[in-house]
């Protein structure tokens, strides 16, 4: 009888303690809801061949995540938070990581302007006007940044800006790793 | 005039279908139009999560949309196309989600509980029967009862 009584009770708390547990970490930001796996996680990086922003000079295509592990951030001159992560993008580049750049849907002058004013981490930038190419990644969230290893393979994917615990704590620690 | 009354809010509260397709999207073939149709709709709009890309105003959905007219029009079949997209989002892309291991819980749990459900009501009757058929007295006890009775009598 105390049985019969006691099982829901159980029941309901321990569902109780799940959505709490699960509520208690979208509200400590330690998850996001609308953050999503990539599909191209251990996946080598897609094919691309992108211009430089403006005429003559190098762009950025997949052949150059070959050779050395790299981040490729994608980004553009009128999406707020990448202005706001980008002096993360900067100390990176001044410690010695590579950072490739894919210039999403931007009008070449402002992408300049907003390198000028920002500083350029970047390798190297490839622009991708028709945003095929963001497509080509599965980025649905601008900025997004990805880590490509030695062999050109995707391991992580940060879908937004980067803050400094990103770094400290899943992506510095990533890059040793893949470094060795 | 009354029949018109009805006629009109009957009208006014059908569910009305709003698609976000520009008109410059729309292919001249209807038929494969029409398929486009079917798969946007089957397809999330990652920027709005509850939208397919068939309603949303997202520059990605638009994006998308265009692409999936682009595949079919090359001669893609629908699942082609979709498993293109997939390729690429993953299979949160899919409003509907397949059964695979990372579902499984979400396909399988109503059926789970249920079975637990049923499994806790049987449990349930049959020691309710229990406690209905019980033991007769022994003879002890039985003459223990008529000792009682005798001495209640008046």
């Amino acid at each position: 009888m105390r049985r019969a009584f006691l099982t829901p009770i159980l029941f309901l708390a321990g569902l109780g303690t799940v959505f709490g547990l699960y509520l208690w970490q979208i509200g400590s930001g330690e998850k996001n809801i609308s953050d999503l796996p990539s599909a191209l996680i251990d996946k080598p990086a897609p094919e691309f061949n992108l211009p430089p922003i403006l005429e003559g000079g190098a762009g950025f295509s997949s052949a150059m995540l070959k050779s050395r592990v790299s981040l490729v951030n994608i980004w553009a001159s009128w999406c707020p938070p990448c202005r706001v992560e980008h002096p993360l993008l900067m100390r990176l580049a001044r410690e010695g990581v590579t950072i490739y750049g894919i210039n999403y849907k931007d009008k070449p002058e402002e992408a300049l302007g907003f390198l000028k004013d920002l500083g350029n981490p970047f390798r190297a930038i490839g622009a991708d006007r028709t945003g095929r190419t963001a497509i080509d990644w599965g980025v649905y969230g601008y900025p997004e940044t990805f880590v490509v290893d030695k062999a050109g393979r995707i391991r992580y994917r940060h879908v937004g800006p980067l803050r400094g615990e990103d770094l400290t704590e899943k992506i510095l620690p990533l890059l040793k790793r893949l470094r060795q | 005039m009354t029949r018109a009354a009805i006629l009109l809010s009957v009208l006014l509260f059908l569910p009305c279908p709003l698609a976000a397709v520009e008109p410059g999207e729309i292919l001249k073939d209807p038929v494969l139009e029409e398929r486009a149709r079917t798969i946007s709709k089957e397809l999330r709009c990652l920027v709005c999560q509850n939208q397919s890309i068939d309603d949303s105003d997202a520059d990605l959905a638009r994006d998308l949309r265009v692409l999936v007219r682009e595949r079919l029009t090359a001669g893609d079949s629908d699942d082609q196309v979709i498993s293109y997209i997939v390729s690429r989002y993953g299979d949160f892309v899919l409003l509907r989600p397949p059964v695979n291991k990372s579902t499984a819980i979400l396909w399988g749990g109503p059926a789970l509980i249920l079975l637990a459900g049923a499994l806790g009501l049987v449990l349930y009757f049959r020691r309710r029967r229990g406690i209905e058929t019980a033991k007769p007295l022994s003879r002890e006890e039985e003459a223990r009862l008529a000792e009682i009775r005798k001495g209640d009598a008046p």
